[in-house]
């Protein structure tokens, strides 16, 4: 195992961030860290680079304890975080040959291997501009080369997509296939089933500082149970007699939220079925409802199905805002 | 396993993980201190690099003393009389050398809040870079600027009338005492800028401890004309310490009168607290920066 965790803890305060995490991840494959908000996982990620002591457990990487070895960790590992850690006013080739020249690799490869970068992650016409000028997907591409100068041989990419456009996010998917199938172990944090779907080779689903699932992506989905009709209700005092209308049709009894109104019918792989008979069933209750969607299952149904609630309910109760992109706050991640 | 605790040996990774030995091997003491000044020397660059191009930075370390100088020499420098040959311009530009010491500091806060806020360190610490190398590329380089800023400034002294008069070597004494002046005083900014970690914050307030250190000091005006209950802090706080020797060192003994100080009690106690200042900071902010 090139990461191996076990029995990992950590607390800031009263906050337990991680309470007894384990997970491993074989050489040359993808683990996706899967989660909400302050699950953990960025936790877990700053322990595993070193940055951060963890309170119990062990945690290794490449076979070396990350407290007791760190500086072995740092000269075989690659990090991009959240936030794009480039100097706004080089440029993307004085990024990275600097960053070449901080992993110690000679002033002369750390200018070819900044090149070769900057071609392979197509941003060689942007070579010598300050990143200040790049977009948002030239800077994570930018970041991730600056995580890849020292050929580490595993990568940890903590949200690699968070806060990009949908474009610029299946760019980066690409850029991180192309890189998993040389070889590289990746361990990658996302708050997006989508996202651990369509690049891990296992995903771990973490939620209050606990893994609650493990497994392939397919394993998890099928657990999730496919597609989901989703629907509102006009009235709170209609929610009753919907659910009651379409509770048999899905795979299991259908989900209706008193707060919101809104009702969920999980359809498995039936679902443009499902969806015409829910609206036959609601149209021959004479319930009105509003919005009405298909959709594939989100991390929230993966939530849902497995802790009962919602990814973003705890969020909520603390004050952050929903599931989009927060801005990081040190320390309780 | 214990064998990596063998401190300089090459030693098998990970057993089965196949991965390149090479890696795992400890550099020797000698490698480790020539790899801690290139780190520090590379950082230093990359600081700066973003120094010089980017125009409001310019504008705050080098056109804003120069500024002060200006107004300080024409609009209220006529009202001000002191007993120092040449005149005021002669008292003045030591001492807007050792304000701008102190406001030159603020930088180092705010880059050190901005790279902590924007993933800089986390990423560095991740790297095999030497650990100290950070902070002391950091302190190198706004010392650096810190030392042409006060360059550029004697230059335009000298437009406006300004004369050495205390030699060669109390002219260099004088721009180097500055220029320590300036290094401690970014060692305290190092620990703000680690320890609040916010910008936004360090923009409110990391400067605000500057403005009574720098103004109720000899640095505009002469002591002896603030009231009698500010005299004793304005007279034997560092500032005004490091100013009068920077002004002995600029127009000779001849001035020990007039600033109410010797040149060696002056130097003693300058080097006394500014060195003093870096021994408690420097490891203060190292702290600060391996807990960031």
């Amino acid at each position: 195992m090139v990461i191996e965790v076990r029995g990992l803890r950590k607390s800031f305060g009263k906050v337990e961030a991680l309470r007894g995490v384990d997970f491993s991840v074989p050489e040359g494959k993808v683990l996706g860290l899967l989660g909400p908000n302050g699950a953990g996982k960025t936790t877990a990620v700053r322990i595993l680079t070193t940055l951060l002591p963890p309170d119990a457990g062990r945690a290794s990487v490449a076979g070396f304890d990350v407290a007791r070895h760190p500086a072995a960790v740092r000269r075989l590992i690659g990090l991009a975080g959240q936030a794009t850690a480039i100097a706004p006013h080089l440029t993307g080739f004085e990024n990275l040959e600097m960053a070449g020249r901080l992993y110690h690799l000679g002033k002369q490869a750390a200018r070819r291997r900044a090149e070769d970068l900057l071609a392979r992650f197509d941003l060689a016409d942007a070579a010598h501009r300050q990143a200040k000028t790049y977009s948002g997907g030239m800077l994570r591409r930018l970041d991730l080369a600056a995580s890849l100068i020292g050929l580490p041989v595993v990568l940890f990419l903590d949200e690699p997509t968070t806060g990009l456009d949908p474009r610029s996010r299946v760019g980066m998917w690409a850029v991180i296939r192309e890189l998993v199938a040389g070889g590289t172990t990746l361990l990658l944090t996302t708050q997006y089933l989508d996202e651990a779907d369509e690049l891990a080779d296992d995903i771990v689903v973490i939620d209050h500082g606990q893994v609650i699932a493990h497994g392939a992506p397919e394993q998890l989905k099928d657990q999730v149970g496919g597609d989901v009709v989703e629907f509102s209700v006009e009235e709170k005092a209609a929610l009753a007699p919907a659910l009651e209308a379409v509770s048999s049709l899905g795979e299991r009894p259908a989900f209706g939220d008193t707060e919101t109104g809104r009702v969920q019918v999980h359809a498995g792989g039936r679902g443009s079925q499902v969806l015409v008979e829910v609206v036959r069933s609601l149209d021959a209750a004479g319930v009105a409802v509003t919005a009405m969607a298909l959709r594939r299952p989100s991390l929230d149904d993966v939530f849902m199905s497995l802790t009962g609630h919602a990814a973003d309910q705890d969020n909520a109760s603390d004050g952050a805002a929903g599931n989009g992109p927060r801005k990081k706050s040190k320390g309780a991640i | 396993m214990s064998a990596h605790e063998v401190l300089g040996a090459e030693v098998a990774l990970g057993e089965g993980a196949g991965l390149p030995s090479v890696a795992a091997r400890r550099p020797g003491p000698l490698t480790r201190a020539r790899w801690a000044v290139e780190d520090t020397l590379v950082i230093t660059k990359r600081n700066l690099l973003a120094w010089t191009r980017v125009p409001a930075y310019i504008f705050f370390t080098v056109v804003q003393p120069v500024m002060f100088t200006l107004l300080f020499r024409y609009v209220f420098g006529g009202a001000i009389h002191v007993p120092v040959p040449g005149g005021y311009v002669n008292y003045l530009v030591p001492g807007v050398i050792g304000q701008t010491a102190g406001f030159a500091s603020f930088s180092t806060a705010i880059g050190l809040a901005r790279e902590l806020q924007t993933g800089g360190v986390d990423r560095i610490k991740s790297m095999p870079t030497a650990r100290s190398a950070f902070l002391a590329g950091r302190l190198v380089a706004d010392t650096l600027r810190l030392f042409v800023t006060i360059v550029v400034m004697v230059g335009v002294g000298y437009g406006v009338g300004f004369r050495f008069s205390g030699g060669a070597a109390g002219a260099v004494g004088m721009v180097l005492l500055a220029t320590l002046l300036g290094l401690a005083v970014c060692t305290v900014s190092a620990l703000i800028g680690l320890a609040v970690k916010d910008e936004e914050s360090v923009q409110a307030f990391g400067l605000i401890w500057v403005f009574p250190l720098t103004f109720v000091s000899a640095a505009f005006v002469p002591i002896a004309s603030m009231p009698s209950w500010l005299q004793g802090f304005a007279r034997h706080q560092p500032f005004t310490v490091v100013i009068n020797a920077l002004r002995i060192l600029a127009l000779g003994n001849r001035v020990e009168v007039a600033v109410g100080q010797g040149l060696g009690s002056a130097l003693w106690q300058s080097f006394a607290w500014t060195i003093g200042v870096i021994a408690v900071f420097v490891p203060l902010a190292t702290r600060a920066y391996k807990r960031a």
